[in-house]
């Protein structure tokens, strides 16, 4: 089938739902605050969609689903679980949705947790009133922790929370906060994301420079949270990515490794037999195409062996496990950049943040 | 083709002097109308200006000439360039002329140049027939500019014209007066043949045009002509007149202005105030006046793609041949790369050249700051030119510096007078003069270092008066001044194209101000950069570029590697774009804010 050695082990299935109440204000990914009506015809056009894949050969057993958005939560748990139930998947697989905490419901914990959901990622950003404010998110007391509740209640074997550092009005001291909260109201936390806020095109974010994040800031708040998060015995695996051992996050690390993927919804990416997609931005073209019986997506990229080797390289790069030595051309400034261990590069701590130097050295 | 044997008493040859606005264009517009010379299908306006720069820009350039019947006379308009750069080559129109018409804006009165111009037109002894223009302006105050005029130039007051180039109003008294005041040439036809140039120009599909003369003898359609100062040869290939379209002629007498078409290939062989004879019955002296007009600012031109080069090259080559007054040397910088040191007459030409190159030659260039040409007085009692700062021997062996001046006149309202002062003052001027041209407006005379001028001293100038002030210069010499050489370092290493040469005053402030400018524009690397302003070995002012501590970018999800990995191509591309100074990596681009001008 493909040209390209793929490793084959691996095969995941994105599914995008693009609902959200109120759209933060750093936020680039395409997500809808007006088509909710609209949400449950949404889902059955991805069940749909995977029917189409399917058809057209390109679904294989899943061993991982990510349903993430947008958010997830805001949809009808049963429908949700309808439609990850109609995804084939491996025994074993990793199936994670995306929560906010606002709209987590026991009636959706229980819906998707029957349908084999075993991981949970919650976007929490901060605990910090001020800082949610200069990030443009709504803000629910109480929510962050309720959700905590019903995650353990509800006993999925792993689960994830999300922040974002480095807003302008944040301090050392607010994000020690954010930290504090989090682990006081969930002691035994297994994987923890932390994402430097980044000014995307298009955003109200970017057209308000006074937010701008100060880079040299979310280079010191970066080596606090590793700092911090070695205390609670996670590693880093991917630079915004820290895990108790077991507990990375499957799906994630497939990207980074370039197993292919099933990209399901409006504007989701896809990765399949050496051919990159992205499906229609527009929920209603997406609904249309999907009704009349076909795929909507709208650009294919072939990635070239070249392309996708130097693809891998960066990927890697940016994990644990590194790049072969062979494939760094190594300039001394790099020192304290990179380790070198039986053979591999990997980033240290100083590097993790500068990787993109890094990559300019990668040669395939 | 026809034979004319003009009387030369039927001949006016003239020029319009006027400063920039004042309505030199329109009025030759309107000329040739009346006149009837052109087409009225084919007229537009600035017929005369015929480069796009020129017409953009509302200045001429390029003299032009035209022969133009009215009532029984051959009127020859010759037009001059508008700008203070071109002195030369204003001289060389006047002196094909027996009069100008000078045109004042009655809404403005007399400006630097034009006044100028004026003082040079009596030194030819000309005849000038003054006017007002734009009396149909609200603004006009004609009463008080004739009384300027009397008052500056003697001109009576009730002889200056009236008119509105605009609306055509007075334009036919302009030329009775043109026939009536301006004196007739005058050459005996049978003396050896002595033709000025004036103006030359590159023709790519005839070489050489030469605007000329006739000021003594005849010049014949088949014969050979001599340049006398350039010492060429050459079979004349076509003789004319331009009606403005070109007419050719068999023979041209005396007092007639036409062109003159050679088989010339390098306008440097028929320059302005060149003298033509006859080969065969030549002349024995040249006409006075010839001057081969040296560069008075200099600048590093490299090609923004090291690729180009060769291009520059030709592009320059050619550019030379319409305009012999461009010079150009092969010049290497560590910093740049390969490139050519250009003179230029001034800073207007050097704008004028580059936007040339760039537009008529479709090259993409960095420009070097601008410079004039020092002398170098060495302790080993030897000297050197030096146009190209970052070449100043070291500070040890230099005894004295020498620098170029200019004399300036300034024309301005009297409420500007002390900005204007402290402006002069502050670019190290001399005053040497102040006459009030009326109880409004005053001209100020300074002896003034070039240097000081060429960067931005127009430019403050116009807004520190509202654009009422005007300029005039002329070279000066040299003077001795303490001049010191600032070097810029990054991270330890001289960057040659921000070396500049400034007065030891000013050193302090300049080299903060440009270890400043280039902190903000020299991106982050992985280590400190010092950057450092220096005198010698004596550091003047130091910042530092901190080294980068972030660029990952926090998110790689499946959506974006494609993406992702499309930046990291292009990053890596520009780094090879980037120039390295010792470690430091530098975008063009900061080299180029670098060395912009404007603050």
């Amino acid at each position: 089938m493909s040209p390209l050695a793929e490793t084959g082990q691996q095969f995941g299935v994105y599914i995008h739902i693009p609902f959200c109440t109120k759209r933060c204000d750093y936020c680039a990914f395409t997500t809808f605050t007006e088509y909710f009506h609209l949400r449950t015809d949404y889902i059955k056009a991805c069940s749909a969609e995977i029917d189409l894949a399917a058809k057209a050969g390109m679904l294989r057993p899943a061993t991982s689903v990510y349903v993430g958005g947008g958010t997830p939560s805001l949809t009808e748990g049963r429908d949700l679980a309808l439609l990850i139930s109609s995804i084939p998947k491996t025994t074993d697989a990793e199936i994670t949705v995306e929560v906010n905490p606002e709209s987590l419901t026991p009636d959706f914990c229980a819906a998707i947790q029957d349908t084999g959901v075993n991981r949970i990622s919650m976007g929490v950003q901060s605990l910090v009133p001020r800082v949610l404010e200069d990030l443009g998110r709504p803000h629910y007391p109480g929510s962050v922790e309720k959700a905590l509740e019903l995650i353990s209640q509800y006993n999925f074997s792993s689960h994830s929370v999300d922040i974002i550092y480095g807003a302008a009005s944040e301090t050392t001291e607010d994000l020690a906060e954010t930290l504090d909260k989090v682990f006081a109201m969930d002691p035994g936390l297994p994987h923890l994301s932390a994402y430097a806020l980044t000014v995307e095109q298009g955003t109200p974010l970017a057209r308000d420079t006074r937010r701008y994040p100060d880079e040299d800031r979310q280079a010191t708040f970066y080596g606090f949270i590793d700092e911090y998060l070695k205390t609670k015995g996670m590693t880093w695996y991917e630079i915004s990515n820290w895990a108790k051992p077991s507990h990375a996050c499957r799906h994630n690390e497939l990207y980074w490794l370039g197993d292919p993927y099933l990209g399901i919804g409006c504007a989701a990416h896809g990765y399949i037999e050496g051919t990159r997609y992205k499906n229609t931005s527009s929920i209603n073209r997406y609904l249309k195409m999907i009704g009349e019986g076909r795929l909507s997506r709208t650009q294919d990229d072939v990635i070239t062996p070249k392309e996708r080797e130097l693809e891998l390289l960066y990927l890697k790069l940016r994990t644990a496990s590194g790049v072969p030595e062979k494939n760094l051309d190594f300039a001394e400034d790099l020192a304290d950049l990179v380790r070198l261990e039986s053979g591999k590069y990997t980033l240290t701590l100083k590097g993790r943040l500068l990787a993109n130097e890094v990559a300019h050295r990668l040669s395939v | 083709m026809g034979v004319f044997v003009i009387d030369t008493s039927k001949i006016r040859n003239f020029s319009i002097i006027s400063h920039v606005d004042h309505g030199k264009s329109t009025l030759s517009d309107r000329i040739l109308e009346l006149t009837n010379a052109v087409d009225p299908r084919e007229m537009r306006d600035q017929y005369l200006d015929s480069m796009d720069i020129e017409r953009e820009r509302g200045i001429t350039i390029k003299a032009q000439n035209v022969r133009v019947h009215y009532k029984d006379y051959y009127l020859h308009l010759i037009d001059t360039p508008g700008h203070v750069d071109f002195g030369y080559e204003v001289s060389r129109s006047l002196a094909a002329c027996e009069g100008v018409i000078l045109l004042v804006d009655a809404s403005q009165g007399i400006e630097a140049q034009t006044l100028a111009n004026c003082y040079l037109a009596l030194d030819n002894n000309l005849e000038i027939v003054a006017a007002l223009n734009k009396i149909d302006l609200p603004a006009a105050d004609p009463e008080r500019y004739a009384q300027e005029i009397e008052s500056i130039l003697g001109i009576p007051a009730n002889e200056v014209l009236l008119i509105s180039a605009k609306t055509g109003e007075g334009v036919t008294e302009l030329l009775d007066a043109v026939t009536q005041r301006i004196p007739p040439p005058s050459g005996d036809p049978n003396a050896a043949l002595k033709a000025l140039i004036f103006d030359s120009y590159y023709d790519q599909y005839r070489g050489v045009v030469s605007a000329l003369r006739i000021v003594e003898g005849t010049l014949k359609a088949k014969s050979k002509c001599r340049f006398i100062n350039s010492k060429a040869e050459r079979e004349v290939e076509e003789i004319g007149v331009k009606t403005p379209t070109p007419l050719p002629v068999e023979e041209l007498g005396p007092g007639e202005v036409g062109y003159l078409i050679a088989n010339v290939r390098n306008v440097a062989e028929a320059r302005s105030g060149e003298t033509v004879t006859d080969a065969a019955a030549p002349a024995k002296s040249p006409l006075p006046g010839y001057k081969n007009p040296k560069p008075m600012v200099y600048c590093g031109l490299y090609p923004v793609d090291g690729d180009e080069l060769p291009d520059l090259r030709d592009a320059l080559e050619k550019l030379q041949l319409s305009d012999a007054s461009v010079t150009y040397a092969p010049e290497t910088s560590a910093a740049l790369g390969f490139g050519f040191r250009c003179g230029f007459l001034g800073l207007l030409h050097m704008e004028i050249v580059r936007e040339r190159l760039e537009r008529e030659f479709n090259l993409s260039l960095i420009a070097t700051a601008p410079s004039v040409e020092y002398v170098a007085h060495l302790t080993n009692d030897t000297k050197v030119t030096v146009d190209n700062p970052s070449e100043m021997p070291p500070v040890q062996n230099i005894r004295e510096i020498e620098e170029p001046v200019l004399k300036i006149t300034i024309i301005t309202p009297t409420e500007y007078i002390g900005s204007v002062m402290e402006l002069a003052q502050n670019k190290r001027g001399r005053m040497e003069k102040m006459s009030y041209l009326s109880e409004q407006r005053v001209e100020l005379g300074y002896i003034i270092p070039l240097a000081e001028v060429v960067v931005d001293f127009f430019d403050i100038l116009k807004s520190r008066t509202k654009g009422y002030a005007s300029l005039d210069y002329e070279q000066y010499g040299l003077e001795t001044a303490d001049l010191v050489k600032v070097d810029l370092l990054l991270n330890g290493q001289p960057v040659d194209a921000f070396s500049s040469v400034v007065h030891r005053s000013k050193a302090d402030d300049y080299g903060r101000k440009m270890a400043q400018k280039l902190r903000e524009l020299i991106p982050r690397q992985l280590f400190d950069v010092p950057i450092q302003a220096a005198i010698g070995g004596r550091i003047i002012a130091r910042e530092t570029v901190k080294a980068k501590r972030k660029d990952v970018l926090a998110k790689c999800y499946g959506g974006d590697i494609t993406r992702k990995r499309k930046l990291l191509e292009k990053q890596k591309e520009g780094k090879k774009k980037m120039k390295s100074i010792g470690r430091v990596e530098i975008p063009q681009e900061a080299f180029v804010s670098a060395l912009r001008l404007d603050d």
